[in-house]
């Protein structure tokens, strides 16, 4: 099971999410991304997002600004 | 029940469904429309940054540009082969989405210029860059033939990838989507 980091810090809506899905695309059922971002809508645009592509949140934390998400692919 | 079992029930009735209403001939469930008809900056960067989210989540997104709108997809301007009026409106209009205008505090130009600047300190993508990222991302964008005409438009001016067609051709898309916007 890969994880790919992925450095979102910067960028803002709706580009994580963009990033997010074509990185999705390359990886395997299993498979981790770990993002970063700043972006202020994060949290709220990655789980609606999670629960229209089906895919999995593992973990979300915030430290500072930076919010951390750890996104499986689930199907 | 036990998880893994419950998971399994929850995939063949999803399975199931979805295949009663393809047979049923309800298709097309997952694609935003978006009819856009505005030519300001504001108001294409609402539209695209929608379309990318929209397609980011799994959704056929189509987009339909029609009148002003047609800037958007525009990448330089033609005048051979056209009537005095068509020159004069494609010169009145924008080239294409890096010089667009916007909606409100347009000054003369100023606006337009002072909004660009505070997009790229924020790190926002420009108009520009989103609408390249909507092309790679397979979105589909489709031209009204008849706004071409009136504004004498031709193909050549418009964005490689572009389809083009009627209110008819915007309809069967939309009749077809979850979500559907004017803008």
């Amino acid at each position: 099971m890969a994880n790919i980091d992925l450095d979102c810090r910067g960028m803002n809506c709706p580009m994580p999410i963009v990033r997010v899905s074509q990185t999705l695309k390359t990886m395997a059922v299993g498979d981790t991304i770990t993002v970063n971002a700043d972006d202020p809508s994060f949290q709220a645009d990655l789980e609606a997002w999670v629960r229209m592509t089906g895919q999995s949140l593992r973990a979300f934390s915030t430290a500072d600004t930076v919010r951390t998400a750890v996104i499986e692919r689930t199907r | 029940m036990p998880p893994e079992m419950e998971t399994l029930v929850a995939r063949l009735v999803d399975a199931r469904v979805e295949e009663r209403l393809r047979a049923a001939g309800v298709t097309d469930t997952n694609r935003a429309s978006l009819l856009v008809f505005s030519g300001d900056m504001d108001r294409l960067v609402a539209a695209f940054t929608v379309a990318l989210a929209s397609a980011a989540s799994g959704l056929e997104v189509s987009m339909y540009f029609t009148f002003w709108g047609l800037t958007a997809i525009r990448r330089r301007r033609t005048f051979a082969g056209k009537t005095f009026g068509e020159k004069l409106a494609g010169l009145l209009l924008p080239s294409g989405p890096a010089t667009v205008g916007t909606s409100r505090l347009q000054m003369a130009g100023i606006g337009p210029r002072f909004f660009r600047r505070l997009m790229r300190r924020r790190n926002v993508a420009s108009l520009p860059e989103m609408i390249a990222m909507a092309q790679e991302l397979g979105v589909k964008m489709i031209a009204c033939e008849m706004s071409m005409q009136v504004m004498g438009i031709q193909r050549e001016e418009l964005i490689p990838g572009v389809e083009y067609g009627g209110a008819a051709t915007y309809l069967a898309d939309a009749a077809g989507a979850k979500v559907t916007l004017f803008i």
